[in-house]
């Protein structure tokens, strides 16, 4: 991605406010709305506790169903433990966490400057051989449970940022 | 990791007392079960009544805890909530353990 060529007009209007996960990306509706949760944070596995009961504090207050507010808090504890244990491993560093309530769901953006996913694509893979007693899997469940619970999942490289993009739709 | 034991019958029943098994506890929580399991009793039936939040480590941990009472003991779940249902459903273990709606104790202590 390039850096911001924004003009002198442009930047007067919207440079400082617009939260840093939407430039070089293409703007949705989300983008012109305050967010109903922004959070920069350290990763950290106590860190991710912490923010989630944040998190769920505002979106049982914004009215959300046990449904949907359990969903959201899967999907976005799956989010943040992989960018914990994968993206930065024994290190830490910042991460950006952004929800949107959006007409058909919660819209999510997650930051963070650790390491590129490989082969810079959201990874998609099958459920790991469930067959006791011989193979009884105790990990690879992590994305395919986010793949389960959301749509448009997107992934870039923004100069040293991670940026990935979701929604989780409400549920039925 | 707040776990309490009990025995109901021939079973171990262990009853995790917090209200969230994720990243932060997994391991903690694996060892916990791991001392308590220790006493005697089969099967060893995890009572997750209490429990309203599972992650996928979470769910890693049970499946370790599983395979740690090796073959001779079984572990069966009990008291799932529907956060942590969905957890066994979406990623299909729900076909691996037995799962008791609610503590066998529930139902027989009085009679």
């Amino acid at each position: 991605m390039s850096g911001r060529a924004v003009s002198m007009s442009e930047s007067s209007v919207s440079a400082a406010s617009r939260p840093r996960a939407s430039a070089g990306q293409e703007r949705t509706d989300a983008d012109e709305r305050r967010p109903l949760f922004l959070r920069g944070f350290l990763a950290a596995d106590k860190t991710t506790r912490a923010v989630l009961a944040d998190l769920v504090t505002e979106l049982t207050r914004a009215g959300l169903t046990p449904d949907d507010l359990s969903n959201a808090e899967l999907v976005l504890a799956e989010v943040l433990n992989n960018i914990a244990e994968h993206a930065y491993g024994k290190a830490t560093g910042p991460v950006e966490l952004r929800v949107d309530l959006l007409r058909a769901g919660l819209g999510c953006t997650i930051s963070d400057q650790g390491h590129p996913l490989p082969a810079g694509v959201v990874p998609d893979p099958d459920l790991p051989l469930i067959a006791p007693p011989d193979h009884l899997p105790e990990g690879g469940f992590g994305w395919h449970i986010i793949r389960c619970l959301t749509t448009d999942l997107r992934y870039a490289r923004d100069g040293d940022w991670n940026r990935l993009s979701l929604r989780i739709p409400w549920a039925d | 990791m707040d776990i309490a034991t009990s025995r109901i019958g021939q079973a171990l029943v262990v009853t995790v007392m917090d209200s969230r098994i994720d990243a932060a506890v997994a391991i903690e929580f694996k060892e916990a079960v791991r001392t308590e399991a220790e006493a005697p009793g089969n099967p060893v039936i995890l009572d997750l009544s209490n429990v309203t939040f599972l992650d996928s480590s979470g769910l890693g941990a049970v499946v370790a805890v599983m395979k740690l009472l090796g073959s001779e003991r079984r572990l069966e779940l009990s008291g799932l909530t529907p956060p942590v249902a969905k957890v066994f459903r979406l990623t299909r273990m729900d076909s691996v353990f037995t799962i008791h709606p609610e503590l066998p104790g529930a139902l027989r202590a009085t009679g």
